[in-house]
């Protein structure tokens, strides 16, 4: 079917397969390969992006019920080539390592934050929990948000023995 | 080489930089392998055996072939084509027989994967299911079942490895040291224990990729998720006697490896899928449930360990059988088992040992190179073995591991002399032991703790080693290459999987050629044709090898300038110096020309040229390793080691199991943190990873060798919710005398021992005896059941009046 949509403040009308999956008509039908399958399944979060405001794994939407909704992918953070704040503090506190992660990471956090500006180390765990990183261990995730949250400031330092 | 640069003056090393591979990855524009589409690009599925072992009696593939959309049909009858690392006993697809569940029998590529999944559906088998060999233990009884009948017959590197032809012995590795049978004779007393560990998971967030083609004329290029481009191309090359000139290989940016991807896989059969298709690039993309069981694994462990000691907490000797089950296929399991024999005393000096290691096919998805080698699995084992010893004499953990531990003059089992310069174990040990209050009474605040809860606290503080497990002579090369603003390009064959290296390389360059690190820039993409040789992203090698390459590159690139600029200068070439942006006459600096000048070859007013374009080599090859002997162990393996620690606190509900880790500080003794910020990366992230082997990670079996959890709800890793309360990220440095800048790797090591940390700090808090990863509550509350009274701790000081008062 014909679906419309508004990714990142740009209106697309594709045809796309009825079977297709948000995921799929992301990285396919429109070329937005920022956001990554890790399992297909709703497990690991690898594919999160922001469906009308919400969270959501793009591999468990089908396409056609995106049809009509205002979507927000990880190629929308950076705006004018500057990255985001929260990009920025990614950046600065090491929190990303392979980098397959992070992109869904940044869309859940950034949805997170919009209801819970000042949150704490509990809730931003939990925040993410759905959104699995195998590198980092999560760490130097969590300080970047609270850097972005202004609860942090300066770089956690390695310890000299 | 230790630059000996006193730290005050380094500007680029030693600094926690922000990596320069990020912005593309938080951006969203960093391509993966399996980002990228070619014209004419062709999906490929694999049909997977649902058997552990069967022949494969009938494959009828005619309904797949009349397929509209399909280009290419193969089973293991079109591809007489063995791959292997060490020892060639795997075919690209299944000939006659299955020997693992979810081992691949035949593939198809469409147009779409649509197609290609219908067409695998079309495919049908007749097997003939035989009776699988599961237990690695059976498996090497006489008379087992065989998994290679052939092994006899197959190729493998026989300067190394030592298979068992008509057995499932795929190797033995043999350590010797010392009179082990005096040694006991004289001993006050003898522990034997068995550890286990199960077949675990890599889990790289992106599964294995690949794109390959397949060329008329044989020219063949791969775009694939691999650590190691050569290795693919190497093996690649003797599977199909290729010259190394028809093989091309790019690595886009990769997802995660792990080890996972450190030799070759998906890529010979999707070139084959390609050569069929006339050409065509076909893309092979692993499900997540393929990724547990048509890709490999790491190697399960049964770990045997006897110990001779005397009562005042001296190791006399050790004895130990490590069978690995490694599945039905060798890959890198033959050297884990060699590797992890060699360490398998940990840091401590062994004075009399016999190290019998045994890699065992068995018919299940196989094993191959994951973070730390197997010192993961063994330490699991050792660092439970050595708390077990030291309550049998009633020392302190930590006292006995400090009486035992690798020193200065100590002798390893292969009969290497441990020097100052080698590193501080202990030093790692006292740094974690502090900060985790090791020893210490209870804070108010935990004893309070405790009594509102009924949970008991328990410490423990572990300690490892690791060498790089690589070939005695491997060696690396990187290229310079300065552009016309006087930038420069390394080119040199590491992958970036995700460790940060290439920024601490960056680093190390801008250091030795004394420009900032934004002049900088090492392309996170590799490719075969283009870049220098290095044998594979694996073993923490990496930063030592390449980056030693690196300084010598730079030393060789600024050598050709100064050559050029003493030709404009009219100046000798000792009398000059450079900063960042020229060359200068040092007694005249006003004399001066700028590296732009110079870049791409020295151009005179009139138009006259000299020199060229500026490019530095630099090749580094690990010095005075040998191999080892086969019957006694003994030789030179270690580029160097690398010494660890973790001090853990726990929390554990005595009733039923339940457990939390309140507290993980770890220590790595690693000769300079190039960059302290990815170091504190890989300490903290490894250890995660580690606790997850050591919570909840590990194969499940049926009785007929069926993998029962190849997905997330049943196959658990860590979630932001697993972190310990509190992390902790130390360093030592103690500087490695031929590292750069003292520097020695650390990718792998704090995944090491966490496990036994765990088990130990669970035992101290609440008596439970634990000998088989994972730990799981219920693992807990079962030792519990079948565990004597509670033995009173001797890690954790609590409060005697309330600890009394909550005896079980």
């Amino acid at each position: 079917m014909r679906i419309r949509v508004r990714v990142n403040g740009r209106d697309y009308q594709q045809e796309a397969p009825d079977h297709w999956t948000l995921l799929r008509f992301l990285r396919e039908g429109l070329g937005l390969t920022g956001t990554k399958e890790g399992c297909g399944a709703g497990e690991c979060g690898a594919c999160t992006i922001i469906m009308d405001g919400l969270t959501v794994n793009s591999c468990l939407v089908l396409a056609p019920e995106a049809d009509g909704t205002v979507i927000e992918t990880i190629e929308g953070e950076a705006v004018a080539g500057e990255l985001s704040p929260l990009q920025r503090a990614f950046h600065k506190h090491h929190a990303v390592q392979c980098g397959f992660c992070t992109p869904a990471m940044i869309l859940s956090i950034k949805a997170f934050l919009r209801t819970n500006p000042r949150p704490t180390v509990r809730e931003i765990q939990e925040a993410i929990e759905g959104n699995f990183c195998r590198c980092t261990g999560y760490q130097q995730i969590i300080e970047a948000v609270q850097e972005v949250t202004g609860q942090r400031e300066g770089q956690e330092e390695l310890g000299h023995a | 080489m230790l630059e000996n640069v006193p730290a005050a003056e380094l500007s680029c090393v030693g600094r926690g930089v922000e990596r320069i591979d990020t912005v593309e990855k938080l951006s969203g524009a960093a391509y993966y392998t399996g980002d990228l589409r070619f014209p004419g690009m062709l999906f490929a599925k694999v049909k997977r055996s649902p058997h552990a072992k069967a022949r494969i009696a009938r494959i009828d593939t005619h309904k797949a072939r009349a397929l509209p959309g399909v280009h290419a049909v193969l089973t293991g009858a079109d591809l007489d084509v063995r791959v292997g690392l060490y020892l060639v006993d795997k075919y690209v697809l299944a000939r006659d027989v299955v020997r693992h569940f979810g081992e691949a029998v035949a593939a198809v590529a469409a147009e779409t994967p649509e197609i290609a999944r219908k067409a695998v559906d079309l495919i049908e088998v007749d097997y003939e299911p035989m009776t699988p060999v599961l237990d690695p233990a059976k498996a090497i009884e006489n008379g087992a079942p065989l998994v290679h009948p052939d092994l006899g017959s197959y190729d493998y590197v026989k300067e190394v490895f030592s298979p068992v032809g008509g057995t499932n012995i795929a190797n033995l590795s043999k350590y010797r040291k010392g009179d082990v049978d005096k040694a006991f004779a004289e001993a006050d007393l003898v522990v034997e224990r068995e550890y286990t560990n199960p077949s675990v998971q890599h889990v790289p967030m992106e599964t294995h990729v690949t794109v390959g083609q397949w060329q008329p004329g044989d020219k063949i290029q791969l775009w694939t998720s691999a650590q190691s481009p050569f290795t693919v191309r190497n093996l690649f090359c003797h599977a199909f006697k290729l010259s190394h000139n028809q093989v091309r290989v790019f690595i886009p940016y990769v997802g995660g490896g792990f080890g996972g991807k450190a030799g070759i896989h998906l890529e010979p059969l999707a070139c084959s899928l390609s050569r069929a298709a006339g050409g065509r690039p076909v893309k092979i993309q692993a499900t997540r449930e393929e990724e547990f069981s048509l890709l490999p694994c790491r190697s399960g462990l049964v770990n045997r360990i006897k110990t001779a000691l005397t009562k005042d907490g001296r190791i006399l000797a050790q004895q130990m059988t490590m069978l690995w089950d490694a599945g039905a296929y060798a890959d890198y399991a033959v050297n884990v088992t060699r590797a992890s024999g060699y360490s398998a005393a940990g840091p401590y000096e062994i004075p009399a040992a016999r190290i019998d290691a045994y890699t065992v096919y068995t018919n299940k998805p196989f094993g191959t190179a994951y973070r730390g080698f197997g010192h993961v699995e063994f330490s699991w084992g050792t660092e439970r073995h050595m708390t077990v010893l030291a309550r049998a004499i009633g020392m302190d953990p930590l006292e006995f591991r400090k009486r035992n531990a690798l020193r200065p003059g100590s002798i390893t089992l292969t009969g290497e002399v441990i020097r100052e310069h080698t590193g501080n174990v202990t030093r790692c040990m006292e740094t974690v032991a502090k900060a985790i209050g090791y020893g210490e009474e209870l804070t108010p605040e935990w004893q309070q703790r405790e009594l509102e809860t009924g949970r008991r606290i328990g410490k423990s503080v572990v300690a490892l080693h690791k060498a790089p497990a690589m070939p005695p002579f491997t060696g690396t090369a990187v290229v310079l290459r300065m552009n016309e603003d006087g930038t420069v390009i390394a080119n040199l064959s590491l992958t970036e999987i995700g460790a940060g290296t290439y920024t601490s390389l960056a680093q190390i360059i801008a250091e030795a050629l004394k420009f900032p690190i934004e002049r900088i820039k090492v392309p996170v993409e590799n490719d075969t044709d283009r870049d220098p040789y290095d044998w594979q992203t694996v073993a923490s090698k990496g930063l030592m090898l390449c980056g030693n390459a690196a300084i010598l590159a730079a030393r060789d690139l600024l050598g050709k300038a100064y050559d050029m600029a003493a030709q404009v200068l009219r100046a000798n070439h000792c009398d000059l110096d450079h900063d960042a942006d020229r060359i200068f006459v040092r007694h005249n600096p006003e004399c001066q020309v700028p590296f732009r000048a110079l870049a791409v070859g020295y151009a005179y007013p009139n138009g006259n040229g000299i020199g060229g374009p500026l490019v530095g080599v630099g090749r580094y090859i690990a010095q005075g390793l040998t191999n080892l002997d086969k019957e006694t162990g003994q030789g030179l393996p270690a580029l160097y080691w690398t010494y660890g620690a973790h001090g853990l606190v726990v929390e554990v509900d005595p009733v039923t199991g339940e457990y939390d880790v309140l507290k993980v500080a770890s220590a790595f003794d690693v000769g300079k943190a190039i960059n302290p910020s990815a170091v504190r990366g890989q300490i903290i992230g490894g250890m995660i990873q580690g606790l997850g082997t050591a919570m909840c990670e590990g194969y499940i079996y049926d009785a007929n060798g069926k993998l029962l959890n190849p997905n997330f709800t049943d196959n658990k890793i860590p979630t932001s919710l697993d972190m310990p309360a509190e992390i902790e990220a130390f360093v030592v440095e103690t500087p490695q005398v031929d590292g750069p800048f003292g520097a020695r790797g650390v990718g792998e090591h704090s995944m090491i021992a966490i496990c036994g940390a765990l088990g130990n700090a669970i035992q101290d808090a609440c008596g439970a005896d634990l000998t088989k990863m994972p730990i799981r509550a219920e693992d807990v509350w079962r030792a519990l059941e079948t565990a004597g009274p509670l033995l009173e701790s001797s890690a954790t000081i609590r409060n005697r009046a309330a600890c009394n008062t909550r005896e079980r």
